[in-house]
């Protein structure tokens, strides 16, 4: 027996390789490496050959070049002179900034929507429905071309606002909606702003030590303490006082019609704001059906056990079937985030200087450097991607260990 | 012969364009089309019209162009551009020629490997602004908001003259002419800036286009000119010769109307040469020696071409100004034919 | 029975009295679903006040439209100041629109007729109680659609069917041998066949010939059709077999599918079309280049399988794992314990899935667009608004580019919901 294994390994022949399913799936991934290999080679010898023939090369030495043009939304100081990394940053930045608020908005609209949508008011749920329908079935660049488009024309312009009787005016003198965008007031920090700004991080830790307190109180003794009054006072009085004392350090900058335009204050663009809305309310509808799918996943019997025990309709959602839903819930809306920032991309259709308008679009344009732009582009979006899929992968793993 | 099924089929459905770095003449022969890129939309440079047929002054380049090697104005394959997809398309081999109003540049000569042919249209960039806005210079635009196509020499332009005033803007980049004319409509830019040229094209285009000035400032050089892949001297004379002999033409006062009499042979010696009736610079050219007779006969010789598409009689009703003949004191001038 | 007489039993029942106008018809439905609480209350009274700015601002724009007219000023001047649609566009572009501006316009039942046949070739796929007959077509559809789109002779799709055919053919004659083997032979013969195939084509290439169209020529909401059912239809083998390389205990093959998928997923489809545009034709041999609308159908089928491989993963992993052990247990090799067991019932759940991902596709083909490209969207943004005779009308042709996407994939994912229920009553 022990003889005829040792022989049998001992005769190892050529047709094993193809023949002994030990051995052929050696065959098979050194063939599958090969190709690979071959394809590999193949295309770089095209890409020198063609790189060659054309008179180019590859060389990222442009990004150490001034830029030249100018960027309307800029996080980090920028101008014309600096170079175009640089703008490529400010363009991250803003790709970021815009994913960041639409993941956001997101949510917002899709789990009101979501939860609407099982609402027992038949106009309602309908509604949301004709929502969720219209906003998935059509393709999110022509939404962002419609919104921006609705946007551009129903507010009005700057120059609306000008004049002894103008057509429209600014909300309560601090808001000004214009079809460039939307200016609100901006805070100011003088001196001693320090004070109250602590003061305010302080008494956000007092409510939530406060809670912490009446809790344990609670489950040690079942001594309930009134907290959400008390709350409230933690969390206005204490700031609003130093606010008082210190002499209004914080002041607020409004903006102002000059010129051409409105100045001072906040503006936030019309290109951003068209792209952050279509983005969410798209986004929106697809998180509606997973937030409707995870609540409906929750078993009937959960919701009628938790009225059994007396909860309320609100602390039935809150306590018990959210908490549950959100399992089911989660994994998607990753994906969904991972859509946004993806679909951030279409930018460039309403203007908005994105990565992908600055490095992909007006950089690569001047420098004519598409293959290193465009490589680098691919880069930026892969290492977003991978990285909010771990984060949120973290996350996600937090709540599944609550399962039994 | 084919050897290969698969490469025929796929040939048939037109969806390998044949050898692009070896000669680009022989290509184009070879294929019988000439594949020329232009924009997605400038009125009276390169546009479709209702059945989908491109027309402007730019497209009557590549028409001249394909009539010249090819004997058929008509065999030509319109890749509509935007100003991201250009350069690439003609250095991937693409396209055989670009003729999309494309501003010859240190940059794009050198450092991108284009070979420009020669210049159609000497332009140079401007601003457009809505007359109850009041303003009647760009120095005065401090702080305004303008509209700008992305992917052009404009916004570099830009950023320089605001820079040089020091001045302050807001710009609103939009991807297409036609969108940044949206935009400019609707309020969402005091100005609208781009080459003088267009400008005029779209300010004709507007419903009330005395609503709207162009302002009188003049912000940068922008000489216009088809172009061609580096290293292909062969192909960029063919290019460059047609494009001449539609201004030589003007000069020598060949017209469409005319050309085929004066193809017979005149008492002017350039005209001989230029069609073919005296000399062999078609076969020079690798071409015969009819090529300028059949590059003129399309659309006619330059004046004619700019006056049918852009000229003050059509809608768009630009001026010759620097572009006239030299002859009559404008920068078009033409190499002799010799 | 004697006793009864002292006490009144009533012999007949009472009719049935009206429930108190509250408790029934439209009151009881509105108490119950619109007025239930105040809260509700409210909600109602806000869904009511939305529908009604929105019909008001709609309406009058919508029904004033004017439907006749050559130009933009000629619409204004019919409105005469009255708030109204130019719809006059969406008639005189029509063909355009759907059909892309340069493709012959005596051609275009060609098109219709494919997507007619498409419909035709689906039905057995989509809807299982269909005779599997039916299924013969759908396999010969590829070619007929290509010959009906493209044009040129009859003989080359043929020539490629009979290829295929007696490729399979082949394969499934050999198939109980080794499959090395099969595969070999199955590869020559059909390459046999069309080497000689292609001097048959040389020989007479005007048989059966329709009016060749390029590629360059197609567009609108064709072009949209065109790449997305091409995408799809290739992207579904592919994301099957990335599946499976990602499930699979070769280390190699297994990484290989990984860094595909992730580097797919992980980057905008617009980054892949820019690489479609601008870098891939640096990457083919510089003899030949390779039409844009071929390599962005080879991104975009790249793009879509990532994304399929994914859906099926789900469905692989969704099996008990009962079922690979009793594979095994049987002494089915991995090709047929994956062809007879897993795969039919991994992909059965996949299904609503992957019509979900197509959809997606279908909508992501606008991008195009941005790549200069003149598909629904792009003749939209190019030459429609930048005509001269169409200056300033946006809304109508969004609105329209929106109703013609909505009808199609709102059909589309009504049937996986459909689909769905019907998969989810089976497993009972």
């Amino acid at each position: 027996m022990s003889t005829s294994q040792i022989s049998r390994r001992d005769n190892f022949q050529l047709s094993m390789l193809l023949n002994d399913k030990r051995y052929r799936s050696y065959t098979f991934q050194f063939f599958a490496l090969i190709i690979l290999i071959c394809i590999m080679a193949y295309l770089g010898k095209n890409l020198l050959e063609n790189l060659a023939a054309a008179g180019l090369n590859i060389s990222y030495s442009f990004l150490g070049e001034a830029s030249g043009y100018d960027i309307n939304q800029r996080l980090i100081e920028y101008n014309s002179q600096s170079t175009h990394l640089r703008a490529a940053f400010v363009g991250v930045l803003n790709t970021l900034l815009v994913a960041f608020l639409g993941c956001i908005m997101a949510t917002i609209f899709g789990v009101t929507a979501g939860i609407l949508r099982l609402s027992n008011n038949w106009i309602v749920a309908k509604l949301m429905m004709i929502y969720v329908e219209i906003f998935r079935n059509v393709p999110v660049l022509i939404w962002i071309l419609i919104i921006h488009s609705v946007f551009l024309t129903i507010l009005p312009q700057p120059k609306a606002f000008r004049g002894e009787n103008p057509e429209a005016s600014m909300l309560w003198d601090a808001f000004a909606f214009t079809g460039r965008g939307i200016y609100i007031p901006k805070p100011v920090f003088y001196d001693g702003s320090l004070i109250v700004i602590a003061t305010f991080i302080l008494s956000i830790i007092g409510v939530f030590a406060f809670r912490n307190y009446s809790r344990k109180k609670l489950y040690d003794t079942g001594q309930l303490i009134e907290t959400r009054w008390t709350s409230v006072v933690i969390f206005f009085v204490p700031t609003l006082l130093v606010y008082f004392v210190m002499g209004n350090p914080i002041g607020l900058e409004y903006p102002e019609l000059k010129g051409f335009n409105f100045k001072g204050g906040i503006y936030a663009r019309g290109s951003l704001i068209s792209l952050w809305f279509a983005l969410s309310i798209y986004t929106g509808a697809f998180i509606a059906e997973v937030v409707r799918a995870g609540i409906q996943s929750v078993n009937q019997g959960q919701s009628e056990a938790a009225g059994a025990l007396g909860l309320r309709s609100n602390l039935v959602m809150n306590l018990v079937i959210l908490p549950q839903a959100l399992r089911v819930i989660v994994p998607p809306l990753i994906s969904f985030y991972l859509n946004i920032t993806k679909n951030s991309s279409l930018a460039l259709a309403v203007g908005y200087m994105d990565i992908t308008g600055t490095l992909g679009g007006i950089t690569l344009n001047q420098t004519g450097r598409a293959i290193e732009a465009v490589l680098l582009l691919m880069l930026f979006y892969l290492v977003i991607s991978l990285s909010i899929s771990a984060i949120m992968n973290v996350y996600n793993r937090s709540i599944m260990l609550k399962e039994r | 012969m084919k050897t290969s099924f698969i490469l025929g089929a796929v040939t048939v459905a037109g969806l390998t364009a044949g050898a692009a770095f070896a000669g680009t003449l022989d290509d184009v022969k070879a294929r019988g089309k000439l594949n020329c890129g232009v924009s997605t939309g400038v009125p009276g440079f390169a546009e479709p019209d209702a059945n989908g047929v491109w027309q402007g002054f730019d497209v009557a380049v590549c028409r001249a162009v394909a009539a010249a090697v090819l004997n058929d104005s008509d065999a030509i394959e319109f890749v509509p551009t935007t100003g991201k997809t250009r350069f690439t398309a003609l250095a991937s081999g693409e396209i055989d020629m670009l003729a999309r109003n494309t501003t010859w540049t240190f940059s794009r000569d050198v450092d991108l490997k284009f070979e420009f042919v020669g210049v159609n249209y000497y332009d140079g960039q401007g601003f457009m602004a809505k007359a109850d806005l009041g303003v009647s210079s760009a120095t005065e635009l401090d702080g305004a908001t303008v509209c700008i196509q992305t992917g052009t020499t404009t916004e570099l332009n830009l950023a320089d003259f605001f820079r040089s005033n020091n001045m302050s803007y807001e710009a609103v980049p939009v991807e297409t002419g036609s969108e940044a004319v949206t935009n400019y409509m609707a309020g969402a830019c005091d100005v609208f800036t781009t080459d003088r040229s267009a400008l005029a094209a779209r300010r004709a285009n507007m419903e009330n286009p005395n609503e709207h000035v162009v302002l009188p400032e003049i912000v940068s050089k922008e000489p216009l000119g088809p172009l061609v892949r580096h290293g292909d001297n062969n192909w960029g004379d063919v290019v460059r010769w047609t494009l001449n002999a539609l201004i030589t033409a003007e000069e020598l006062g060949v017209t469409a109307a005319n050309v085929a009499e004066m193809a017979k042979g005149t008492k002017i010696p350039e005209m001989n040469r230029l069609l073919g009736s005296e000399g062999n610079l078609g076969e020079m050219l690798g071409l015969d020696a009819d090529w300028a007779h059949r590059a003129i006969a399309v659309s006619g010789n330059y004046g004619e071409i700019f006056e049918n598409n852009i000229g003050a009689s059509t809608i768009i009703g630009l001026a010759r100004g620097v572009n006239a003949k030299w002859t009559d004191g404008g920068l078009i001038y033409s190499p002799p034919f010799r | 029975m004697s006793d009864n007489r002292n006490s009144f039993v009533r012999h007949e029942m009472l009719s049935e009295r009206a429930p108190p106008v509250g408790e029934r018809g439209v009151l009881k439905w509105a108490r119950e679903n619109l007025f239930s609480s105040v809260f509700n209350t409210i909600m109602t009274i806000v869904s009511v006040w939305v529908i009604y700015s929105i019909a008001v601002g709609v309406a009058p724009w919508f029904f004033n439209g004017v439907w006749n007219a050559e130009t933009t000023r000629e619409c204004y001047e019919i409105l005469d100041g009255v708030n109204g649609a130019c719809f006059a566009v969406l008639r005189e572009r029509f063909p355009q629109l759907i059909y892309g501006f340069t493709y012959p316009s005596s051609e275009y039942w060609r098109p219709n007729l494919a997507t007619v046949l498409l419909l035709v070739a689906l039905a057995p796929v989509l809807f299982r109680r269909l005779p599997k007959g039916l299924l013969v077509f759908t396999v010969i559809y590829p070619f007929l659609a290509y010959w009906l789109i493209w044009g040129g002779s009859i003989l080359i799709p043929t020539v490629a069917f009979v290829g295929c055919f007696i490729g399979v053919a082949c394969y499934k004659k050999f198939s109980s041998g080794a499959f090395v083997t099969a595969i070999t032979l199955s590869l020559i013969s059909a390459y046999l066949c069309w080497f000689l195939g292609g001097y048959l084509i040389s020989w007479n290439d005007a048989f059966l010939s329709l009016e060749i169209v390029p590629s360059r020529d197609m567009g609108g909401f064709m072009l949209n059709l065109l790449l997305g059912t091409i995408a799809v239809s290739l992207s579904i083998p592919l994301g099957i077999a990335l599946a499976l390389g990602r499930q699979s205990n070769m280390p190699i093959i297994k990484w290989i599918c990984v860094v595909f998928i992730e580097f797919i997923r992980g980057v905008p489809l617009i980054t892949l079309l820019f690489v479609a545009n601008v870098i891939l034709a640096f990457f083919f041999p510089p003899e030949t280049s390779i039409d844009l609308i071929l390599r962005v159908i080879i991104m975009m089928t790249f793009f879509n399988s990532a994304y399929i491989a994914e859906v099926v993963r789900g469905g692989l992993a969704a099996l008990p794992s009962g079922q690979y052990e009793a594979a095994n247990s049987l002494g089915l090799d991995y090709s047929q314990s994956m062809r007879f067991i897993i795969l039919p019932q991994a992909l059965k759940i996949s299904i609503p899935g992957i019509v979900n991902v197509s959809v997606g596709m279908l909508k992501d083909t606008t991008l195009v667009s941005i790549i200069s490209m003149f598909d629904l969207v792009g003749m939209i943004r190019g030459p429609i608004l930048s005509s001269t005779d169409w200056n300033g009308v946006y809304w109508e042709l969004f609105g329209a580019a929106a109703a013609i996407f909505f009808v199609v994939c709102f059909t589309v994912s009504k049937y996986s919901q459909w689909l769905e229920r019907q998969l989810e009553t089976g497993k009972h």
